[in-house]
């Protein structure tokens, strides 16, 4: 087992939690309850890293975060860091590439509270804030819990991009799923196997808990 | 709606209470993340090598960290991919090519500390799986046999595109007439390594791959290998260079690799180190 590779992914996954979690309650619940223009589209452009392949994303990523030019260019001349090749990169590419994962459970979580409690709410004079500690998130708690251990696993198995954008360098962007690739080709089928093993049981688990969780969040509404 | 409201204010207090909790809990938890041990690795320099060279580089770097007490950490690729990460600013402060012409792409375009320094000739191998009953000869008349009466379905090479030992490859094929007819049955691994890989685990049923692979323990517990003739390709000068931001630690592998010990494990994985 690949400890360190393993630390790697675990660390990035709740990194990118600790970013997707605010973002997807702000868009989950504002894609929910308001309607404006430009919402569909702006659905779809969330919703593209569910079919995008990821060495697509990734190339996107790679080109735009290349210290020669343009995005990149800026970012080391001003702050003297580059988002390719390093941990901050696979953060922001996690992030990207989980947001429908986030965002779509919550938003489902957010609009499937009745309007009527919210409305009743603010009607006897709680403000917005306090409904959404108070009333919305305890109600949307279970569709939050699921989309974060969704993007966990996600995020934990992820390939394509962190080959394309982070380049497999130990101990910094080698997570778990790069470690059984590079396993495979020095020809360490032990290891690759028990690495793998130790995958597949875990997103065993993190399926049966999404299960488990959108099945009491039903009976809560029914 | 009443027994909302009834409930408010207890509500109120235990949601508050474990709100305030777990702020303060993933405050920590953050705290503990961006002070990980993570931090004391990314101190030792890291060494972008061809796919290769793995498993002698291996032995190379634990004699090193032996010897010096100093580590590196090793990224494998291909030369070609490794050379566009180096363009675009991956970290790498040594880089060790299967071939010279990357390492000249890449003092061209002034990311090297100096010219390239050829450190050992590779040679490639024709690779079957143990229980193979493919004949394996100089001049690959057993594989051409075989991919006329369709006993060979899948042939391994590294990507041509991008990884020097798919260059000699395709140049050994072309030599010995058989690139035509070998085509269509070409599997392409992304390095030398996923190459020979395919070729022994069976999932391709021979490949031409690097000769220092064939060598390395594991794979010989389960293959047969022939070395294929120096003539029948360009030569596989293994070059490595310095990169722009070469520390210490790196400058002093770089001597080391051309230094006795070295040499002598590069040897024993097939490796002719260039008369100096």
């Amino acid at each position: 087992m690949d400890w360190q590779a393993l630390s790697l992914s675990v660390k990035l996954s709740l990194v990118t939690l600790a970013f997707l979690l605010p973002i997807g309650i702000f868009f989950g619940r504002w894609l929910a309850y308001r309607q404006f223009f430009g919402k569909s589209l702006l659905q779809t452009v969330l919703a593209l890293p569910l079919v995008l392949p990821p060495t697509v994303l990734g190339y996107y990523l790679l080109v735009a975060f290349s210290p020669n030019q343009g995005v990149g260019l800026w970012l080391v001349n001003t702050f003297g860091a580059t988002l390719v090749f390093n941990f901050q990169g696979l953060v922001l590419a996690s992030i990207i590439f989980n947001l429908p994962f986030a965002i779509q459970p919550m938003q489902r979580a957010f609009a499937a509270i009745p309007r009527e409690i919210r409305e009743a709410a603010a009607c006897c004079g709680m403000p917005p804030r306090q409904v959404l500690w108070k009333i919305e998130l305890p109600l949307a708690w279970p569709g939050i819990v699921s989309a974060m251990v969704i993007c966990f696993a996600h995020t934990l198995g992820e390939f394509g991009i962190v080959l394309m954008v982070g380049g497999n360098i130990p101990a910094e962007t080698q997570t778990i799923a790069i470690s059984i690739y590079d396993r495979v080709q020095a020809f360490d089928d032990h290891s690759a196997s028990i690495m793998s093993f130790s995958l597949l049981l875990f997103s065993m688990l993190t399926i049966s808990i999404t299960y488990w969780l959108a099945e009491r969040n039903q009976h809560t509404h029914v | 709606m009443a027994l909302l409201y009834r409930s408010k204010s207890y509500q109120e207090h235990t949601i508050n209470n474990s709100l305030n909790k777990n702020r303060s809990r993933l405050a920590l938890v953050l705290l503990m993340l961006l002070s990980s041990p993570m931090i004391m690795a990314t101190d030792v320099p890291v060494i972008a090598a061809a796919a290769s060279v793995k498993f002698a580089l291996q032995e190379i770097s634990e004699a090193f960290q032996l010897d010096t007490g100093k580590r590196v950490r090793i990224s494998y690729g291909s030369s070609g991919n490794l050379t566009r990460q180096i363009q675009q600013g991956a970290p790498f402060e040594l880089f060790l090519s299967a071939n010279t012409r990357y390492v000249a792409e890449l003092e061209r375009r002034q990311k090297t500390l100096g010219p390239g320094t050829v450190y050992a000739l590779g040679r490639v191998a024709l690779l079957t799986s143990k229980n193979s009953s493919l004949l394996l000869d100089e001049q690959l008349n057993g594989i051409k046999l075989a991919l006329q009466n369709g006993q060979l379905q899948r042939f391994a090479i590294a990507n041509p595109e991008h990884a020097p030992y798919g260059i000699a490859a395709r140049d050994i094929l072309q030599k010995l007439n058989l690139w035509v007819l070998a085509q269509p049955h070409l599997v392409l691994g992304e390095n030398a390594a996923q190459a020979a890989q395919f070729a022994s685990s069976g999932a391709a049923q021979a490949g031409l791959i690097a000769y220092s692979l064939a060598l390395a323990p594991t794979l010989q517990q389960r293959t047969r290998y022939l070395l294929v003739p120096e003539n029948l390709h360009q030569p596989l000068q293994q070059t490595m260079v310095l990169l722009n931001n070469a520390g210490d630690t790196v400058k002093s592998f770089f001597l080391y690799l051309q230094q006795d010990k070295a040499r002598t494990i590069l040897t024993r994985y097939g490796y002719t180190i260039p008369y100096r």
